[in-house]
């Protein structure tokens, strides 16, 4: 751990010392030459990171946290429909991937349109799942729910069919000579076999559930969670306000991927420290 | 229950346009340790898969304890021991021998059992916790028999067990193997191109040529049971041996 902390705390100043360089540089005419200025403006075209973190304080510690105001509260709108999501995608995800390994006919058929399905910008079809959902009476949590999901079923479906196609001949034959059903096989081989694949592709599952949440906010018209933050934020030109929920929305999603790094380390122990 | 455990008659394989196996005809009786012994290609780990029902034959026909190859599968009727251990790497040692046991269906605690007798059997009762990874090639390989022993076969097929390990670590597991069948009543079938490995180990060789897999001749071991790594020394050892030699040079056409 220690080894690692060195690099990254060097990383983290050099960001910073170019973002302050390019904070000056940028908002050097709206501060009117001023390079105190460029670091105190209302609204910067680039906020300093310390402006960022004192609007990102005041509008976390600062609030309470059931007031429109508080990012924590729009945080947790965003979370909700994340988890959600996620949840559909893994699990329609997985679904699919079991089905692509076992029938060939729809691995042929299914493939081409999975991967097809993540070619069309989420941007155009989220107002869509949106106003049809909203027709048939769906509303809130659910629609957002379901782009995340769109987002986020497409990592699993790729990488748990390459992990349940992992074992190799001879494992398969063995199990073969003990008249083991397909369940069986999938069950105590391809499924154990499929770990190494199923936790990066959940890494990236959950930050593309982030962003499809966030981008769900967006066409909603919501008034509540992270993409609602943002639009609002950019209306009206509050720059603090955009970067504040930057932060918060980075900060989401890595505690989603901190979570399935978690349950990575639990399954790597549970199997003597190997995946 | 008859004496012959399997009994091929006029028995052909083949692959597309290649003929792996042609008009073999093969007899393994009850208790008998047989090598097949060929050169590479020869067909010989087909012949085990066929007896194994991994491999369906393209004519002739094939019973194994009196019943038809798929039948004595479903009957996990035999043991399969691969050519490389094929272990689970996520399963403990254990847990991997009882994997046979586990999918038959047997209570937890007579899994275990069977485990402990069998991973004894073949030295690695203290190594139960251990994960695959953590053993040697040739500790891994004796897991792998353990396996195949668990689920109490009468009949052992084996594809060159040893054929990735060194030559020291071989005899003892070959010494270790006869062992374990003099002890028992089992019927092996071992696919090895040793002519060493074969002499030492069998009751009866059977010597194949290649494309077409063919038998050239069926040799029967005069050698003691209860025989050591030095009898490899004795005179009956070397005759054995070159009998075995002048059979695979003859099922060559450039001998």
């Amino acid at each position: 751990m220690r080894s690692r902390a060195l690099p990254i705390a060097t990383a983290l100043l050099l960001v910073l010392a170019l973002w302050y360089v390019a904070a000056a540089a940028l908002n050097w005419t709206q501060a009117n030459g001023d390079l105190l200025g460029t670091m105190s403006l209302a609204k910067p075209l680039l906020p300093a990171p310390h402006q960022i973190a004192i609007e990102f304080w005041n509008s976390t510690a600062g609030q309470r946290i059931d007031s429109k105001r508080s990012l924590v509260f729009h945080a947790a709108v965003t979370a909700s429909s994340t988890l959600v999501g996620f949840a559909l995608g893994v699990a329609i995800g997985l679904l699919l991937a079991i089905v692509l390994v076992h029938v060939r006919v729809l691995d042929r058929a299914l493939l081409p349109w999975i991967v097809a399905s993540q070619t069309v910008p989420i941007l155009a079809i989220a107002p869509m799942i949106v106003v049809v959902f909203g027709a048939l009476g769906l509303t809130g949590l659910l629609p957002k729910a379901v782009i995340a999901a769109y987002l986020s079923f497409f990592p699993v479906v790729i990488g748990v069919a390459k992990g349940l196609r992992a074992p190799d001949q001879l494992q398969l034959d063995l199990l073969h000579t003990y008249d083991a059903s397909r369940r069986r096989v999938l069950a105590v081989l391809r499924w154990p076999a499929a770990m190494r694949f199923l936790f990066p592709s959940l890494k990236v599952a959950i930050a593309a559930s982030t962003v499809g949440a966030i981008v769900a906010e967006l066409p909603t018209g919501a008034e509540s969670g992270l993409g609602a933050r943002l639009l609002a934020g950019s209306y009206y030109g509050q720059t603090l306000q955009i970067w504040a929920a930057l932060a918060m929305a980075s900060l989401l999603a890595a505690s989603g991927v901190g979570v399935v790094v978690l349950c990575e380390r639990l399954v790597i122990r549970a199997r003597g420290g190997r995946l | 229950m008859s004496d012959t455990v399997v009994e091929a008659r006029n028995l052909d394989l083949a692959f597309g346009d290649v003929a792996a196996l042609s008009n073999v005809d093969f007899t393994v009786a009850r208790g008998d340790f047989v090598s097949l012994i060929g050169p590479s290609g020869c067909g010989k780990t087909s012949l085990l898969r066929v007896v194994a029902d991994l491999a369906q034959p393209t004519g002739g026909t094939i019973l194994v304890n009196g019943t038809s190859p798929h039948a004595a599968r479903l009957a996990r009727a035999y043991g399969y021991v691969f050519q490389a251990p094929a272990l689970l790497p996520w399963r403990t040692v254990e847990r991997n021998v009882t994997l046979p046991l586990e999918i038959i269906g047997l209570p937890k605690d007579e899994q275990r059992a069977r485990a402990a007798q069998q991973l004894d059997a073949v030295g690695l009762g203290a190594f139960k916790r251990k994960f695959p990874w953590q053993l040697s090639g040739g500790m891994q390989q004796r897991a792998s028999i353990a396996r195949a022993l668990s689920l109490q076969p009468s009949l052992l097929l084996m594809d060159e067990p040893f054929g990735a390990l060194d030559e020291i670590t071989r005899d003892g597991l070959n010494l270790r193997l006869l062992r374990l069948w003099e002890a028992t009543n089992l019927t092996v079938i071992f696919v090895t191109h040793s002519i060493e490995e074969a002499a030492f180990l069998s009751s009866r060789i059977v010597v194949m040529s290649a494309r077409p897999g063919r038998i050239v001749e069926v040799i029967d071991s005069d050698l003691p049971r209860g025989r050591d790594l030095d009898i490899r020394d004795d005179a009956r050892f070397h005759a054995l041996a070159g009998r075995v030699r002048t059979a695979l040079r003859a099922g060559h056409s450039y001998a």
